[in-house]
């Protein structure tokens, strides 16, 4: 059926909606995953982070928007593929044989003109590092711990220290920040500007917090194996 | 300098149909003060001269306001002098010896006419499908009857520079025409004449962009780095927001 909310969220305008507000939405996601996991850097043996982590994985409320963040990612990664697809066709069959990318501004053209790409990387990213942590959670792969009169609970620091022993797991995961931290630089004040939020007194403002937060909250994040393999 | 040497690699190509491919042609006595259309002018004197066909580009005012110029020189649209149209670039940017590739503009929705020419009518069905005022036709109005206030003026003049040139597409990496078209819709929306017809061109305006098959924008910017008159993408967010309220705010529907 073709009525008025099909025809606006297939359109060019509403396909770039979907992208901007499933960002947006993994955006805040990151910064709440963050603060969670530096709780791994703690030096209580892991029992805050456990402690956490079982809290995150029972309560209902975040469970549910757990779901949400699932299909926010797959909705995310399908919409830009189908983007990335439509786009290239409409670039022709015949291309360039000359072409310089010039941006406006202060605009990134790294990270803007290979936007899809940055996007694929940090799939694959995603899809190990779900694997690699969530699905041995899921899975039961993990050993119980007990913490003084408590229920048993999933014991994934120890799976994600274990993790991190290994230089090279460091490694991939210090690099993956940095393709996060690229698709962060034109992500976050791309997605205002997809949503018509271009307004000269708030523009400059979206535009620095927006680089603070894609450079801020990757290196957070790299901080962690790194702090881990070598202090603890 | 009077006596510029260049290697000129044009695209040719016979019709839509047929399969394209450079030609490499020398240049000598290339002035610094012909315009880059100018020089085009003299090559082809010189291929006719050789008994060959010339080279079919697009040109008309040759003073930078039309919009029907439109060469891809050396990897940029107009060349690599930004704010000017391919007729307002002048060979002094160019040294002797430089090799120049001249292309045309490449998009789904310009195909090759022949050469570098390439057909913008996808432009024209886009102004068709709402870019315009309904009014009545009849005695002239009185100047100041409507009032508006500078700022906005300015902001609609700012995106009525838009000469429709196609540098937008020709230079987006996803060959959006995103800038053309919320030049065309920011341009009225702000005018109370537009405000009108808002909600219906907002809506008709981007279903036919999507129809000719130009690309969806990601925010690059290369259009506005391109544009000959630097139009802003802060036009697009204009468009956006048009768009968004027009097409779930508003009680318009278009098919």
């Amino acid at each position: 059926m073709v009525n008025w909310f099909s025809r606006f969220i297939t359109s060019s305008i509403g396909q770039k909606i979907i992208m901007s507000l499933t960002g947006l939405f993994l955006i805040t996601f990151l910064l709440v995953h963050l603060i969670g996991n530096l709780q791994l850097m703690s030096s209580d043996g892991g029992q805050s982070f456990n402690e956490y982590a079982y809290f995150m994985t029972h309560n209902p409320l975040i469970k549910t928007v757990s779901y949400g963040l699932y299909a926010f990612i797959l909705l995310h990664a399908i919409q830009g593929i189908v983007l990335w697809r439509r786009n290239s066709s409409a670039r022709g069959s015949v291309g360039y044989a000359v072409k310089k990318d010039r941006v406006a501004g202060d605009n990134s053209r790294v990270s803007s003109v290979y936007m899809g790409a940055l996007g694929t990387v940090i799939l694959i990213f995603i899809l190990i590092h779900m694997y690699q942590f969530w699905l041995q959670m899921k899975l039961g792969n993990t050993e119980m711990i007990t913490y003084g009169d408590g229920e048993p609970v999933k014991d994934l620091y120890t799976l994600v220290s274990a993790a991190y022993d290994n230089v090279l797991f460091v490694v991939f995961y210090v690099v993956s920040m940095i393709f996060i931290a690229f698709h962060l630089w034109h992500g976050f004040q791309s997605a205002f500007q997809t949503l018509g939020l271009n307004h000269p007194k708030w523009t400059p403002l979206i535009k620095t917090v927006g680089k603070i937060y894609s450079v801020a909250v990757p290196v957070g994040f790299a901080a962690i194996p790194i702090y881990m393999h070598f202090f603890q | 300098m009077d006596n510029m040497t260049l290697t000129l690699k044009l695209w040719r190509q016979k019709n839509a149909n047929s399969k394209g491919a450079f030609e490499t042609h020398t240049l000598a006595g290339v002035s610094e003060h012909m315009s880059f259309l100018e020089m085009l002018d003299v090559l082809n004197e010189q291929i006719i001269n050789e008994g060959k066909e010339p080279f079919a580009f697009e040109h008309d005012c040759r003073e930078g306001i039309c919009g029907t110029c439109s060469l891809m020189i050396n990897g940029y649209a107009h060349g690599p002098q930004q704010g000017t149209t391919t007729c307002q670039l002048h060979m002094r940017h160019f040294n002797d010896g430089d090799t120049v590739t001249i292309e045309p503009w490449r998009s789904q929705a310009f195909p090759v006419v022949k050469d570098l020419v390439v057909n913008r009518d996808a432009f024209d069905r886009i102004i068709q499908a709402g870019g315009y005022v309904s009014i009545n036709t009849g005695q002239a109005q009185d100047g100041n009857a409507i009032a508006i206030e500078k700022e906005q003026a300015a902001g609609a003049f700012d995106a009525a520079t838009c000469i429709g040139c196609g540098a937008c597409v020709a230079a987006c990496p996803n060959a959006s025409a995103m800038l053309f078209t919320a030049a065309k819709v920011s341009h009225l929306a702000q005018l109370p004449q537009g405000e009108v017809e808002a909600a219906k061109r907002a809506q008709k305006m981007v279903a036919q962009h999507d129809q000719e098959g130009f690309g969806r924008c990601s925010n690059i910017t290369a259009c506005e780095a391109e544009c000959p008159k630097g139009i802003s993408v802060a036009h697009i967010a204009r468009l956006n927001r048009e768009y968004i309220s027009a097409s779930l705010g508003s009680e318009t529907q278009v098919n």
